[in-house]
């Protein structure tokens, strides 16, 4: 992983600084509007350069064409003062710094792995990711299933900033690079399925209320209904864990930036957010005991226990968060459980260690770190 | 006029002009179909389609004899990257922004169904790029971002259309949104009429 000097330019063969990755993520603060149930907000770009093919097509010299052009570009974007610009060459990064970068919710997994949809590609296709530090707000993956795939990601529900986050970063790019665009379909993407504004609203809600109630089921179909895509923690193709959900529109061609974000951010997540609050009114009030029982047992668990899987991690640390937040569990803070979201995933457990762990001893990590971390022994 | 092989109406009329000579066959749908003419209305604006999309080297079918049936040499591909429709329909991957234009008939109603029977953009667009080639005075250009004028005048009166039809409904969000992209739309439409 390659840092830039604070001129912005990559110095090559700079060895990352151990400082870079290690403190917490913007989107994990935990603040924001609606943060009870809305974990974090995201609004990502898909844009193409005009004159080159797709990446299902394109050759290798094509590929690092467009990398460089890309590459140049974001590493002039003006980013505020005591910001900066990040690349990442991600053909030549290890596993591990890739699976961090995922973790982190930089890039997709498909980008890490330098495949596209169709699963075409490898390792060592050139690509690269430009994160601007040190909040990680923004990230700007380069070659994925677009040749440009930009993104805000903030706590809280917070589309809107995240919106002009994005709006500015492709304004800034539009300066030197000509988009692929179309006067009917708009600016032209790989899958016909992002083509028009390329824009795809997503929130990560935390709906604990729901799955204890039983009623998860019938708000994801109430979320479908309202053409949007429900996925899981790290989005297409992944589980659901902790009741951590994803949910972005579904279309992007027919409807302008300010109408889409409009009905997301006032009509259909204030929705959904209120069917969890209900749910939790009731598990709170009726319920209050066994749901005590059910967040405690959980807190007692992420104390005691000498291994845990990553799944099971964030099934407790998702009830956990439902006790702080309830007022069931006064002597943990929210900040803390948000830290072991991150904290326990496998690269960042790794990294931790500064070594490579099988699986058994990565679990007995975990465990170890939830046990400091949350006042156990 | 009848069937020149039963008595039912004739509804399948072919006429083969053969070395400067004219033949003709009337027959009703059953029989038509059993000397293996096609009754199918769909199937002549699919080989129209795929004979488009080949582009203009697709050699045409000589005067005088019947249109081939596709067969499996007979595939829709992109000019611009060489991607066949076949091979999009199997990823779900266009090759390139050319493909747009190239499957565009075939696209159309397909990315009309995942958008919700959307079929325009509305919203950002381009502007750094559509400032350049105005100065610059590519009319080419232009017309790559914004269609031709004819094309633009289209879009206007559909907008027109579809924000009398929100207001009709009583739609405010959407006839805000159509009133919003009519305006911007009829001020790119007035810079290039400047340019």
């Amino acid at each position: 992983m390659k840092e830039p000097d604070h001129s912005q330019q990559p110095a090559e063969g700079t060895p990352t600084p151990p400082r870079v990755f290690e403190r917490g993520t913007e989107w994990l603060r935990g603040q924001g509007d609606a943060s009870d149930v809305v974990l974090s907000s995201r609004v990502r770009v898909a844009r193409n350069l005009a004159g080159f093919p797709f990446m299902t097509t394109a050759s290798r010299t094509d590929r690092s064409q467009i990398l460089d052009l890309c590459r140049r570009r974001l590493l002039g974007v003006p980013v505020g003062e005591s910001r900066r610009v990040l690349w990442v060459d991600l053909h030549t990064a290890s596993h591990d710094e890739r699976d961090l970068l995922v973790e982190r919710q930089l890039i997709s997994r498909n980008h890490a792995k330098g495949k596209l949809s169709n699963g075409a590609g490898g390792a060592d296709e050139p690509r690269g990711v430009a994160v601007v530090l040190p909040d990680e707000r923004v990230s700007v993956m380069v070659n994925e299933e677009d040749h440009l795939r930009m993104q805000s990601i903030r706590s809280g529900l917070a589309l809107d900033e995240c919106l002009a986050d994005i709006d500015g970063i492709d304004d800034e790019l539009e300066k030197g690079l000509d988009f692929a665009f179309h006067p009917r379909f708009g600016y032209l993407t790989a899958c016909p399925t992002n083509v028009g504004t390329g824009l795809r609203l997503s929130v990560m809600l935390h709906l604990p209320g729901l799955k204890l109630t039983g009623e998860l089921e019938k708000a994801s179909r109430a979320a479908h209904d309202m053409g949007l895509a429900v996925r899981g923690f790290y989005g297409e193709g992944s589980e659901a864990a902790g009741e951590f959900y994803q949910v972005s529109n579904q279309t992007t061609l027919g409807k302008s930036d300010a109408l889409l974000l409009k009905e997301m951010s006032f009509e259909i997540i204030p929705r959904l957010v209120g069917y969890e609050r209900h749910a939790r009114q009731k598990l709170l009030g009726e319920r209050r005991e066994s749901t005590h029982d059910a967040v405690a047992r959980a807190l007692g668990t992420l104390r005691y226990a000498r291994m845990l899987r990553s799944a099971e991690a964030m099934d407790l640390l998702g009830m956990v968060r439902l006790g702080v937040i309830g007022g069931l569990i006064t002597d943990v803070s929210l900040e803390q459980v948000h830290a072991l979201l991150l904290a326990t995933q496998p690269a960042h457990l790794s990294r931790a260690v500064r070594r490579d762990l099988t699986p058994q001893e990565r679990r007995g990590a975990r465990a170890g770190l939830c046990r400091e971390r949350l006042g156990g022994s | 006029m009848r069937c020149e092989r039963c008595e039912r109406e004739a509804t399948i009329h072919e006429v083969i002009i053969h070395k400067g000579e004219k033949r003709e066959r009337h027959l009703c749908e059953q029989c038509a179909g059993k000397a293996g003419l096609s009754a199918d209305p769909h199937l002549p604006i699919a080989q129209l389609i795929s004979g488009f999309m080949l582009g203009p080297n697709n050699p045409k079918p000589a005067e005088g004899k019947p249109v081939a049936p596709p067969t499996a040499r007979t595939v829709a591909r992109c000019a611009g990257c060489g991607t066949t429709y076949t091979a999009f329909k199997e990823s779900g991957l266009l090759g390139c922004p050319a493909c747009y234009d190239a499957f565009c008939e075939r696209l159309g109603p397909l990315i009309e169904r995942a958008h919700e029977g959307a079929c325009h953009h509305v919203g950002k667009f381009p502007r750094r790029a559509l400032r350049d080639c105005r100065s610059l005075g590519d009319r080419d250009r232009v017309e790559v971002l914004l269609g031709s004028a004819r094309e633009r005048e289209e879009r206007l009166e559909s907008l027109r259309k579809a924000l009398a039809k929100a207001v009709r409904d009583e739609d405010y969000e959407r006839a805000a949104m159509l009133r919003d992209e009519l305006n911007r739309v009829s001020d790119l439409l007035q810079d290039t009429r400047e340019s």
